[in-house]
Formats: structure tokens, C-alpha cells, sequence
């Protein structure tokens, strides 16, 4: 064991070291550049920055050298990231695109599509997001009810979807629809991508419970999607779907503060029966809880990065990453305006420890228990693939979609 | 970025499992359960002496085999999965790295080559009963070369060769080696929450013993062999939690209710699923211990006290949880089931609670934040 590179991996970390060094400031310990700017000066400042990380060689390395990549191992990218984290640099704008939309247009698009799309969207010329949730299309995706009909060359969108990240400022999205209600639902499906600019698009910010809008709801009224953008087979849409969902980037970041470092000062500032608060054993001991939850999510990655260092595939392991650490931020949260006692209903930043970052944080956190998969189905996928577990009993898998209930 | 045992250490894990599996079968710890007066699976602790275990990590010097600790850690994490009813966690985790980490070289010379063999069994007693012992509330005590006091619950204290004995020495705190042979030494096995590892009161008065380390040093020197300890402890916990949930999965996809697998519904799912989480997070803050461990890092307070932490969780959670997952079946003496719980409270208890744990590894987080 040793948690030393490999000469030829701290060769590439000193040199992607010393090229943020002179191409970026180190993070400092203040919001970071994405959150102090508004999203439209945010955008632009992050297309120059990928632009200026894909002329480097540092955009996409893992993927293959066909599709704009370098045909580099996956550690090169995970190296660069963990680098990157040091710095204040504006991110977060291109993670679908490249997470999501560039593997699948890699897969299914054809060679002209690829050449004319994946260098603007490794470059982050053009953004990209991805179109699958609907209002009564969570967890259930393959129960989606946006239809879509053939009408000669093209075909014809018409529907709701929501919690699509960016859309107000994608140039182009990943789409699933209905072609067939009367095949079972997970067979009656046609994969797309579409042109967010399309006439008949309309795209409305939802307001979250924190405050801000990071997704829209997008209304589909007769919008013309051309047959030379389906992505799969007519009736393929859900293994398409599957694959791109598979595709996720590898979540080797670390969660979002605040974590047991940030409650420890905390802890340490309060005053709590007149002593510091961490000198209560009941604060401790929540302390100690985190400390072990966030060292096992970085000890795990350590273990997924050495599979990934000898050239193998990862273990299951990785999959507790999210079900742990967004739990954590909304405990963590709470706990930390628990040890403000009275005061710790402040939201304003100018009047509070950390500006407010765990106020903020409490607003936030419940969201992340249901971004990218809720935390019980999360648990099904442990439970099922990890786990050999048997799946659930479907009662709508092998009858017309018309015919399944739909509740209110 | 290696963060993974070698291939000769994984070579060792399976080889230990499959050795385990054929020696130690879950009717071996029943049967030292079960038996008043088996109070270790003698049979089993010579197989393990035979294979040189207990000597993994004791250098060659003293008659061990000198592997270092990442492979004692593969060793214990089997032991744990097989529930053994052997006195390696008190010989190995604590008398030897006590008598490793504070022996002169003369003692080192005279106990380890036993120890490494599994010829003598060596124990360490701190506890003087129920409540937290303290330097301030130790009541055992050692002057002129004797020792007087009395330890409870001393774990494999009834058969062990020798123990270490934390014992009070003037104003401070010394560590004392005790023939529990010799003569002023009386000891009786006492009942516990797990029957399959023996534990004795041990009563010393006016019994000759010899110092261990230097006088007045007990306490720190204690602390030390109990950070090692706490690894090897975790990994055993490990093991066991691990076994808890393979059983409570092969349980759950066999037993049918409401025309079903149980392990169909979600209620069974997410519960199996928030062992599988615990177990990991566990797994992954015991490999961190068992590297500082190997290479006595200087991360080693925090990273042991956070792998025991982790681990006591787990297992807890996983014994209980396999409990409930087996329902009525579960709860009954012939389940294999309480054989786990029992063994995840009394590993949770040896070496400290999980509060105490928890306040260690906080106070070497301070240590750190004020270096």
C-alpha cells in the first residue's frame, strides 16, 4: 500500500500543476468564482477557460483519440480534476455534456455528426443538457409521456420535460419520447438530440426551495426534431438512455462543504455553558460521525482510483458515494445552525459564521437526496446489482403503456 | 496511488478464509457457547499457532515470521468473519505489541518467541469493573515489585499465561508484567455478553511482578498499544459485519413471504443496502488504519481511532440488522445469529466504547488542526 503516483503519474501531476499555476489563482478561502458572478458572466468566463483547457490537452484526455480525446488512462483525468480543485476556476457548465451528451453521441451518432458536434462541445462552445425527467417521470423515467410522431423526414416533439440543468443556456439537449403508447413502456421509446434553439421550445426556470433556479421545466408545443438526429433505432430510446446514464462521470470530487472540518471551527468558536462548544462530548462525538463518514467516501475513492491506476474496473464500492454524502450535508447543515442556538435562523451572510454557508447549505441539501437518482433508489441499485438481490416485483413492464395506471 | 493489499496479502486472506472455513465453521464458537467448560477452541489456537499467525508481525529476531501488518490485518479480518473462539486479539493485538512497544530487550527475548507460537497466551487488563477507568479511579496498584488490585473482566484472563497489568505507581501510572501462575493470584472466569471468548476476575495480592517500560509511563504507553490494537480490532469487526451481511443476504433471498423472496421488498432491500454502506465506509477507514498501522505513520492515532469507530458501527449495525432480517428465526439460540451479535458487543467494548473512541479521535483531530 502506498498512496504515492507512479514516477510517470507524478511527472503528468507536476506538469498539469505547473500549467494551472500559470493559468489560473489558487482557490482561496471565499466563494468560488462560478458563485460570485451571475450564471451569464459565469458561462462566459467558463467557455474560455474549457476553450483555453482543451488547446492544452487537458479537456476529455481519457476519451479515445477518435472522438476529439487523447486516448489517455481514466488517472489522467482524475489527476488533472484533483488539480484542478485547487484552483478558482469557473466549472460545473459542461458536466452533462461531457458526462452525458459526448459519450452518446460518441456511441451513436454518425461520423459527420461527430466531427460537426463533439469538438464545440469538448471546447464548451456549445452546451449541452439532457431531457429525460418529466412531472410524472422521476424515479419511473420509462414511464415518460412526451410523444413524439414521424412526419416525414422529421419527427414531432410534444410534451413537459423537467429538472433539465441549463437549459436556458444549452445550445443543444439529449431528448427521450414516446413514439408508441401502445408498446410496453420501456420498448415504446426513441432517443434524440435536439436543437434547444428549435421553434416551439419553451423554457421556464423552476424556483427552488433555497431560492435559487438551477432547472428548468421545458415545454414542447409541435417542435421538428429531423430523422438524422435519432440517436438508436426507432424503439430503442431506453437502452440508449441506460447507456448515457452509465456514462455519469466518475464522482471523484469531493462534496460540497460544509463537512466535519467546517462544523469543527464552527465548534470551536462557539461558546456553548461557557466553554468552546467542541469541548461538549455530544458535539464531539457528531464530529467524530462525519469525520468517519467523510474519510471512508475519500478512502473509497482512493480504492476506485487504484483499480483505476492498474488499468481495472473499479468495485461496486463507489456506489455509496452519493447516498452518504448528501445525508451528511443536510445533517451537517442543520447541525451547524443547531450550534448558532437562536441565531442560527440568520440567513443574512454579511451576519453570520462562514457567510452563511450553513444556512445556505440546509436550503440546498435536501435537493442533493434527489438529483441523480433519490436516495432509495439509490439503495435498490445497491441492494439489486451489488448486492444480488432480486429486482422488484413490475406490475407495468409487460402491458401496454396505455393500459398502465397513472394515479393523479 | 496504491490503496490495496498485495498479491500475496490477498493470497493470505484466502488462504486464512479457507483454512477458517474448514477449522472454524460457525459450530466451533457454538460449541465453546455452549460448553462451561471449554473456554477456548484449544484445538483451533494450536492449528493457528501451528501456522504461525500469532507471529505475523513479530519480527524474526524474537522468533516470529516478520511479515509486517498488513498481513496480520488480512489474518484478523478472517478471524473476525469466523467468529473464533481463540485468544489471538488479547495475545497478539495487546500483549505482544505491549510487550513489542515497551519490553526490554531481555523480556522481549524471554516472552515473544512463546507468544509468536501461541504457546503462551498473554492478556492485558485495564477495566476494574463497569465504568470508564481513568489514572484518576485505577484502584490496582504496584509498588516495590508487587502488584495489588483487582481486574475484571480481563478478557481470555483464565487462560492466559501472563498479563499486563496497568496498575497505579506512586503518583502516576505503570504497566506491569504478571505471571498469573505465581503465587498471590487468584482469578475466576466471569459470565459475559459472548461466552465463546472467555473472561476471568483476576484478584493479585502482594503478587510479584516486573515492570513493563518505564515507571510512570503506563498510561501513554497503554495508549500506544491501544491505537496499534484498535486496527487490528477493527479488522476483525469487519470481518464480522461482513459475514453478518452475506448472512442476512443469503437469508433474504431464500425465505419467501407474501408469495415472495423477502429480498424483493424495498424494506429488506434498504436495510441490506445501509449495512452494505456501513461495511464500506468501514472497510474503506480500517485499510487507511491498517496503512498507518504498517508504516507508523504519524496519522495513526486518528486514522486507528477512526477505522474502530467505523468498525464498531458496522458491526453492530450488521449484527443487529441480520438479527431482524431473519426475523423470529433469528432470535432463537439455534440462529447462528447471536453469535455475531454477541461477538460485535463484546469487540465494541474491548480496548473502550465507541464514546471514548470517538473522543480520541476528535482530540487527535485538535493535535493536528494545532501542529
Amino acid at each position: 500500500m502506498d498512496f504515492n503516483d507512479t514516477p510517470e503519474q507524478a511527472a503528468y501531476r507536476d506538469e498539469v500543476r505547473a500549467w494551472l499555476s500559470a493559468n489560473a489563482e489558487p482557490r482561496k478561502d471565499r466563494p468560488s468564482v462560478s458563485r460570485r458572478l451571475d450564471a451569464e458572466e459565469g458561462l462566459l468566463l467558463a467557455k474560455r477557460w474549457q476553450a483555453k483547457k482543451a488547446d492544452a490537452g487537458y479537456a476529455c484526455r481519457h476519451w479515445p483519440v477518435a472522438h476529439g480525446g487523447q486516448g489517455r488512462p481514466m488517472i489522467e483525468t482524475i489527476i488533472y480534476d484533483q488539480e484542478e480543485a485547487n484552483f478558482d476556476v469557473p466549472t460545473g457548465f459542461f458536466s452533462i455534456g461531457l458526462g452525458m451528451c459526448g459519450p452518446v453521441m460518441a456511441q451513436y451518432a454518425t461520423q459527420e455528426q461527430q466531427a460537426r458536434f463533439i469538438p464545440p462541445l469538448m471546447r464548451g462552445e456549445e452546451v449541452w443538457c439532457q431531457l429525460f425527467s418529466e412531472p410524472a417521470a422521476g424515479s419511473d423515467v420509462a414511464g415518460l409521456r412526451t410523444r413524439c410522431h414521424r412526419d416525414g423526414d422529421d419527427w414531432v416533439v410534444n410534451g413537459q420535460k423537467v429538472w433539465t440543468s441549463g437549459a436556458h443556456y444549452s445550445d443543444w439537449g439529449i431528448l427521450v419520447a414516446r413514439h408508441d403508447s401502445s408498446l410496453p413502456k420501456h420498448k415504446g421509446l426513441t432517443f434524440f438530440f435536439i436543437d434547444m434553439k428549435s421553434p416551439g421550445i419553451d423554457i421556464k426556470p423552476i424556483k427552488q426551495i433555497n431560492g435559487g433556479s438551477n432547472f428548468n421545466e421545458v415545454f414542447f408545443t409541435n417542435v421538428r426534431v429531423p430523422d438524422s438526429q435519432r440517436l438508436g433505432a426507432i424503439g430503442e430510446g431506453w437502452q440508449v438512455a441506460i447507456t448515457t446514464l452509465m456514462n455519469e462521470r466518475l464522482a471523484v470530487g469531493d462534496a460540497p462543504p460544509p463537512d466535519f472540518r467546517e462544523v469543527m471551527k464552527l465548534a470551536a468558536a462557539c461558546e456553548l455553558d461557557g466553554r468552546s462548544a467542541l469541548e461538549d462530548s455530544s458535539v464531539r462525538e457528531k464530529i467524530a460521525d462525519w469525520y468517519v463518514e467523510a474519510m471512508g467516501m475519500k478512502h473509497t475513492k482512493a480504492r476506485t482510483m487504484t483499480a483505476l491506476s492498474q488499468g481495472k474496473v473499479p468495485g461496486p464500492e463507489n456506489s455509496i458515494g452519493k447516498v452518504v454524502s448528501a445525508s451528511k450535508l443536510q445533517n451537517v447543515s442543520s447541525f451547524g445552525a443547531d450550534l448558532m442556538d437562536m441565531g442560527g435562523v440568520i440567513t443574512d451572510p454579511s451576519l453570520m459564521p462562514s457567510d452563511a454557508l450553513f444556512q445556505q447549505s440546509f436550503l440546498y441539501s435536501p435537493g442533493l437526496r434527489i438529483a441523480g437518482g433519490t436516495d432509495e433508489i439509490l439503495r435498490n441499485i445497491i441492494a439489486e446489482r451489488v448486492l444480488g438481490l432480486p429486482g422488484e416485483i413490475r406490475v407495468d413492464r409487460d402491458v401496454p403503456y396505455n393500459d398502465i395506471p397513472t394515479g393523479n | 496511488m496504491n490503496f490495496d493489499f498485495s498479491d500475496a496479502q490477498k493470497a493470505l486472506k484466502q488462504q486464512t478464509r479457507d483454512f477458517l472455513r474448514a477449522a472454524c465453521d460457525t459450530t466451533v464458537p457454538r460449541r465453546v457457547l455452549e460448553d462451561a467448560d471449554e473456554p477456548f477452541a484449544r484445538d483451533l489456537w494450536q492449528q493457528i499457532g501451528a501456522n504461525e499467525s500469532p507471529g505475523i508481525a513479530v519480527p524474526e529476531e524474537y522468533g516470529g515470521i516478520g511479515f509486517g501488518y498488513l498481513e496480520l490485518c488480512v489474518v484478523a479480518e478472517e478471524l473476525g468473519r469466523a467468529v473464533a473462539p481463540v485468544p489471538f486479539s488479547s495475545s497478539v493485538y495487546l500483549a505482544t505489541e505491549a510487550v513489542l512497544l515497551g519490553g526490554s530487550e531481555e523480556q522481549k527475548q524471554r516472552l515473544l518467541p512463546g507468544l509468536a507460537t501461541g504457546e503462551t497466551i498473554g492478556t492485558f487488563a485495564l477495566s476494574e469493573g463497569p465504568g470508564l477507568a481513568t489514572p484518576a479511579n485505577l484502584q490496582a496498584s504496584f509498588r516495590d515489585g508487587t502488584l495489588s488490585g483487582t481486574k475484571m473482566p480481563v478478557p481470555d484472563g483464565d487462560i492466559a499465561d501472563f498479563c499486563v497489568v496497568v496498575a497505579k505507581e506512586g503518583d502516576g501510572v505503570s504497566l506491569a508484567l504478571l505471571d498469573l501462575g505465581g503465587s498471590g493470584v487468584s482469578r475466576e472466569a466471569v459470565e459475559t455478553l459472548d461466552p465463546s471468548r472467555s473472561h476471568a476476575r483476576i484478584t493479585f495480592d502482594g503478587a510479584e511482578a516486573e515492570p513493563l517500560g518505564e515507571a510512570g509511563q503506563g498510561w501513554a504507553l497503554k495508549d500506544r498499544v491501544f491505537d496499534r490494537a484498535a486496527v487490528l480490532f477493527a479488522m476483525e469487526q469487519l470481518g464480522g459485519a461482513d459475514a453478518c451481511l452475506q448472512m442476512a443476504i443469503g437469508y433474504a433471498k431464500g425465505r419467501y413471504a407474501f408469495g415472495r423472496p423477502i429480498g424483493s421488498f424495498q424494506a429488506i432491500k434498504h436495510k441490506l443496502a445501509d449495512i452494505y454502506i456501513k461495511n464500506e465506509l468501514a472497510r474503506a477507514n480500517c485499510y487507511y488504519g491498517a496503512w498507518a498501522l504498517s508504516t507508523d505513520a504519524p496519522e495513526l492515532p486518528v486514522a486507528a481511532a477512526a477505522a474502530r469507530v467505523a468498525a464498531t458501527q458496522a458491526f453492530h449495525f450488521a449484527s443487529k440488522e441480520n438479527i431482524q432480517t431473519h426475523g423470529g428465526i433469528g432470535f432463537t439460540w439455534e440462529s447462528d445469529c447471536h453469535l455475531y451479535y454477541r461477538r460485535s458487543k463484546l469487540l465494541a467494548l474491548s480496548i473502550g466504547s465507541e464514546r471514548v473512541w470517538k473522543d480520541r479521535l476528535i482530540s487527535g483531530l485538535e493535535r493536528q488542526e494545532a501542529a
